[in-house]
């Protein structure tokens, strides 16, 4: 079914607790996939409480992998237990964050534990019908998908009393139609709601005020894809892989300069310096490293100093970037960051869905003035006017897509000043001066 | 209600309820939190992020206009950090914004030109290529322009919620998002500008008013609406002599921001070339052009033989549902002092004279519904009419107080109506099926099955239903007259809580031409004319006797002049040839036809002596609205060669030989203030401006046939005469074919 070359390369520091079953032929299917502890993670929450679900999960310390790290257990615990009001399970397969696409490998490889996952939280919440948002682009997944779950449900485990639990619990896949703001959970909803996919205004949360006005609970692939697992071999297991609070491994999506890139799951707090050597092979052509997106483009970068961090939500929030959605993008030394920093706001400004002033002029704004700087048009002043934009935007937005557009702006203005500078000096880029390559290539499937 | 929530605004205390948003809390102190998006009664949006604060204990600045008001808050509006970020909003916000003020319809009165004004920004650091997209023609009427668009969705929100049209969708995406039509690229909508008023810039601009004048230019007279029976108050902007707008512009009265497609465009009748400027005598069965002097003697000695030849009886007049109290005032007093006759009638929209005697007769008259009622009501009962055309504020306070309140609406009607989209329960009858389920609901006659779609099962329901309702507001059209509005009444009356009553009434000033005792049974607030004491207070007043029996009303004096009995007819503001079906061939068998109006109608090209009348804008005045409610209208500008209808029967009764002491409209106001029953109103709180009600009281004669009550059912985009002369409402293709709604 792989429609391009396998991302999985393989690594000897790999844990594999998503990705166990990947490679064992057919396990897309659901005869395969219950031979290997598939649905033993759901037969194991039917046994519990409800209650005891949500505990299972708060004691692993699974943080949401789609880029907040928020705790998934207390966050399935914000949804009332008594609502007069349906409930609704929301899986964010919208997998948009340029350097990401580790959703995109658990749906294809191993789609029934998505499946697996969403039902559990569904059990944990009170939930009877769970929506799995996929974006446009990743239509085919779509029939990956909507043929697992009928074959769920022709096997029980979708549908009415499921394994004879009394529990019913509905699954169905919606499209997205190609916009990064609706990887945001609230418009996200919107959209699944059949509206133009802007952000709604927040409190209420959507634990309370959610789809279709309804307590509702957003959880992305990989998170959900975790469950299952954690629920089969318990919290405490799931937890004592990662570091503390930082449950559990993770999809790293490489790309970049580097020798090897591919997606590997690594457990949480490995260090990015033994992520570039031991995993990534280390930067291509024996070139130095510049700097590394850590988790997305959407995160402030790190300088080649500052490799050694684990790779965990806690420490790189503590050195002011963040382990966002897994989209780890390394940065070779000829790479120009004027013109690094321009290609990352010029998908911001595309994609900003233009509801809130901040966001919407502020990317266009910053986007034209990074074009003319590099494209030798800079004036010194440009350099604290971006720096001053890129402030008010931050923190002043109605989503946070105008602080993702704003924070790897800020970390290349300053971590780079000096290449903003010289390209004042020289009048021109001093690396496409020099001929050597540019830009910056993403993932193996996602080029941006 | 909860107690109240304490919290402190730039170091000032400030006690609200609880719920209260933050933005609105800081108002109470005085304090402005400058927003774009945020706008009371609409929903919020934290789209313009113009009123970021501070607040204690937050990391983040905060939108005022989302947050809700919690105990012990301490909020700062005037740090530096916000005013930089009021200022960096204004900032991005000019990036791509045109800044061609100079010729913008919103410069001096821009809500953005403000705020740079006040916050700052007004230098830029943007040295990029602005995104352009031209303008856009998105109806007759309304015309947009994206650069200078803020995308504040306001537009969107008064279209949808306020208005129930949703007209305006977004379109694409980021900095080259815009504002679209919903259905493909022009507006299918009720055309009433709402959208343009609402605009804080010069996006959304009128297809009347557009690149004609600045706003300082202006002048700027608060008046009444000339065309429905609502009576929504409006701000004429006027230069030279010439009206250029209307829009509410000070929100105030019983309409606040609300005008229709009538109320913003339909005044440019007032303008319109075809209006008379000089009065007409038919010569030889011509009309040819004279003066005012001649065409007045000629009418006064053409009366003065008939009524010396035939007696006043020979004599009828028609009055307007649209001139001023003072003007029908006069006209009645003149019909019945100076001809001597009350041969006097009017185009009878809505059973006035049959509430007054039913509320009357059950010392009921607190009863009466003013327009706020309708905003407060709880219970709203609609029998026949269809707001939406006939009575579009109405149809807007109906969806405020469903949206806004949850208010319950129950309909009966004939059509599919749009306000069923608001109802709460909805019976579809056919015609005459309005009094008979009035008459059914109060167990005065069984329910003839034919007329309800649905049969008796439906009526049951609808009937059941109706019983939670506490408090009711009864709306009624045409269709229930004369016994039935006391059968409605009856069955109002036993409902709990205070039911309250309203007719529905086509045209600006129908029910004070009821009120104004313009009926051939009628003396000025609802006395029969049949009653001395009644007549005497006015014949005391008046130094002069009154005709003791009732007059013909309009359909007899159709007859009368077909018989020849009727030898001379005085109309004023109406157009009965049309109207009442009055054919030339009858009209000509009249020795006089005398038309005052704004134009050559049917019946004025009938005429043998037509004099121009001025238009609402012209003359002073009041108007009632169908609620009872008096409102001053204010004269705005001077057309040369017109007269008002009060000084056309100044000028006639002078020529007749009697001497009025009428120095003005006001002379007549307090005249009517001092004897007219119900309407001792206080002066002050009509100059400043307020709709003030009133509660006639009186037993009025009965009905003398049905169908002297007819409303015209003009959709949106009519009025009459006064509509036909209106360049913008023949102009949108609603007119011809209104846009359609969903259920």
């Amino acid at each position: 079914m792989a429609h391009y070359e396998n991302p999985m390369r393989g690594s000897s520091l790999e844990v594999k607790v998503l990705t166990e079953r990947f490679g064992i032929p057919n396990v897309e299917k659901l005869d395969v996939f219950v031979q290997h502890n598939g649905y033993e993670g759901l037969r194991k929450a039917l046994t519990m409480t409800p209650d005891a679900v949500i505990a299972e999960v708060k004691k692993s310390a699974l943080r949401g992998r789609g880029g907040a790290g928020f705790n998934a257990g207390m966050k399935w615990g914000f949804v009332p237990r008594q609502s007069p009001k349906p409930k609704y399970v929301v899986c964010n397969a919208d997998e948009s964050e340029p350097g990401t696409c580790k959703d995109r490998v658990l749906i294809e490889y191993d789609p029934h534990q998505l499946i697996e996952g969403n039902i559990i939280a569904g059990y944990a919440i009170g939930s009877h019908q769970g929506y799995i948002y996929i974006r446009g682009e990743y239509r085919y997944l779509m029939e990956i998908l909507d043929r697992a779950i009928g074959e769920a449900y022709a096997a029980g485990f979708l549908g009415k009393n499921i394994l004879g639990s009394g529990f019913d619990f509905d699954l169905a896949t919606h499209t997205g139609a190609g916009a990064y703001e609706c990887g945001e959970e609230t418009a996200l909803l919107n959209s699944l709601e059949g509206l133009r996919g802007y952000p709604r205004v927040k409190p209420p949360f959507p634990a309370v005020v959610g789809l279709y006005g309804c307590p509702t609970i957003i959880n992305n692939v990989e998170t959900l894809s975790s469950v299952p697992s954690i629920l089969r071999n318990g919290g405490d297991w799931y937890a004592k892989i990662g570091t503390p609070n930082n449950g559990g491994t993770r999809l790293f999506a490489l790309s970049g300069h580097i020798e090897r890139p591919g997606i590997y799951e690594l457990p949480m707090g490995i260090p990015l310096r033994r992520i570039l050597e031991e995993v990534g092979g280390g930067v291509w052509k024996g070139k130095k490293l510049k700097c590394v997106i850590p988790g997305g483009s959407s995160c402030p970068v790190l300088t080649a100093s500052e490799i050694d961090v684990p790779m965990d939500f806690d420490s790189l929030s503590k050195i002011g970037s963040m382990l966002g959605s897994g989209g780890v993008v390394f940065i070779d030394e000829d790479t120009c960051m004027v013109k690094a920093a321009w290609r990352i706001m010029k998908f911001y400004a595309h994609e900003s869905c233009g509801w809130c002033i901040p966001c919407r002029e502020g990317t266009a704004w910053l986007k034209a003035l990074l074009e003319r700087f590099h494209g030798n048009g800079g004036m010194a002043e440009d350099i604290d006017t971006a720096l001053d934009v890129s402030y008010n935007m931050l923190g002043k937005t109605l989503c946070p897509l105008g602080d993702a557009a704003a924070m790897p702006t800020i970390s290349i203005l300053k971590k780079f000043r000096h290449e903003f500078e010289e390209h004042l000096k020289l009048g021109s880029c001093p690396f496409e001066a020099r001929g050597s390559e540019s830009g910056v290539r993403v993932s193996a499937g996602v080029a941006i | 209600m909860a107690d109240p929530i304490t919290l402190t605004i730039d170091g000032k205390p400030v006690s609200v309820a609880a719920g209260t948003l933050l933005i609105d809390a800081a108002k109470q102190v005085s304090v402005e939190v400058p927003s774009f998006c945020y706008y009371p009664g609409l929903s919020l949006q934290g789209a313009c992020r113009m009123c970021l604060v501070s607040i204690e204990k937050m990391p983040k600045l905060q939108t005022a206009c989302t947050t809700v008001v919690t105990n012990g808050m301490v909020v700062h509006t005037e740090t530096p950090e916000v005013k930089n970020a009021r200022k960096s909003m204004l900032e991005m916000l000019l990036t791509n914004h045109p800044l061609d003020c100079p010729v913008c319809d919103k410069g001096g009165e821009c809500e953005l030109q403000d705020a740079v004004f006040r916050y700052g920004a007004a230098e830029t650091r943007f040295l990029e290529t602005k995104i352009h997209e031209d303008e856009k023609k998105f109806s007759n009427l309304v015309y947009y322009d994206r650069p200078r668009c803020i995308l504040c969705y306001r537009c969107i929100r008064v279209c949808d919620e306020g208005m129930d049209v949703n007209a305006y969708g977004i379109g694409f995406r980021a900095a080259h998002s815009e504002i679209i039509p919903n259905r493909g690229e022009h507006l299918e909508c009720e055309e009433c500008g709402m959208c343009i008023d609402i605009c804080p810039v010069g996006a959304l601009t009128s297809g009347t008013y557009r690149y004609k004048t600045r706003p300082w230019e202006l002048t700027y007279t608060g008046t009444i609406c000339n065309h429905c029976g609502d009576g929504c108050k409006t701000t004429l902007s006027v230069r030279n002599h010439e009206v250029i707008r209307a829009n509410n512009r000070d929100h105030s009265g019983i309409n606040g921001e609300f005008l229709c497609v009538k109320g913003r465009f339909g005044w440019d009748f007032v303008n319109n070339p075809q209006r008379l400027t000089l009065p007409r005598i038919r010569r030889n069965g011509k009309q040819e052009e004279s003066s005012w002097e001649e065409a007045l003697s000629l009418t006064a000695d053409k009366l003065k033989s008939i009524l010396a030849a035939h007696g006043p009886d020979s004599v009828a007049v028609v009055g307007s549902n649209r001139t001023t109290n003072e003007e029908n005032y006069l006209l009645q007093r003149f019909s019945r002092t100076v001809l001597g006759t009350n041969n006097i009638d009017h185009h009878r929209t809505a059973d006035f004279s049959s509430l007054v005697g039913a509320l009357t007769a059950a010392k009921a008259t607190d009863r009466y519904a003013t327009m706020e009622n309708i905003v407060g009501a709880k219970h709203i009962f609609l029998i026949g009419n269809d707001p939406t055309h006939q009575h579009p504020l109405v149809a807007y306070q109906i969806r405020q107080a469903v949206r806004q309140h949850g208010a319950q609406l129950y309909v009966i009607s004939q059509g599919d109506i749009k306000l069923r989209r608001q109802a709460a329960r909805y019976l579809q009858v056919q015609l005459g099926g309005e009094a008979a389920v009035v008459s059914a609901l109060v167990g005065a006659s069984a329910l003839p099955n034919n007329l309800i779609a649905g049969g008796s099962e439906a009526f049951g329901a609808f009937a059941e239903s109706l019983k939670s309702a506490v408090d009711l507001v009864i709306l009624f059209g045409d269709a229930i007259r004369g016994d039935e509005v006391r059968t409605m009444v009856r069955w109002g009356l036993s409902m709990p809580g205070e039911t309250r009553f309203a007719p529905l009434g086509d045209y600006a000033n129908s029910r004070g031409a009821a009120d104004m005792g313009m009926l051939p049974g009628n003396l000025p607030g609802y006395a029969p004319v049949t009653d001395e004491s009644a007549r005497r207070k006015f014949e005391s007043a008046w130094g002069q006797a009154t005709p003791i029996s009732s007059g013909l009303h309009i359909k007899a004096v159709a007859e009368g002049i077909e018989a020849g009995r009727i030898k001379a007819l005085l109309v004023f503001g109406s157009n009965p040839a049309r109207t009442f079906g009055l054919s030339k061939s009858t009209l000509a068998k009249l020795e006089l036809l005398f038309v005052a109006e704004l134009f050559s109608t049917e019946t004025a090209e009938c005429a043998d002596v037509v004099v121009p009348a001025t238009s609402f804008a012209e003359k002073s005045g009041t108007f009632t609205n169908t609620f009872g409610q008096v409102q001053a209208l204010k004269k705005t500008m001077r057309k040369a060669g017109t007269k008002s209808d009060l000084e056309i029967l100044l000028a006639l009764a002078r020529l007749l030989g009697h001497k009025w002491s009428y120095q003005s409209a006001d002379d007549v106001l307090r005249e009517i203030i001092a004897l007219v029953p119900g309407y001792a109103i206080a002066l002050p709180n009509l100059l400043i401006g307020r709709a003030v009600a009133t509660r006639p009281e009186g037993t009025p004669p009965p009905l003398e046939k049905p169908d002297l009550i007819f409303s015209s059912r003009d959709n949106l985009f009519g009025s009459g005469t006064l509509s036909r002369y209106s360049w913008a409402l023949n102009s949108v293709d609603e007119a011809r074919k209104p846009y359609g709604h969903e259920f």
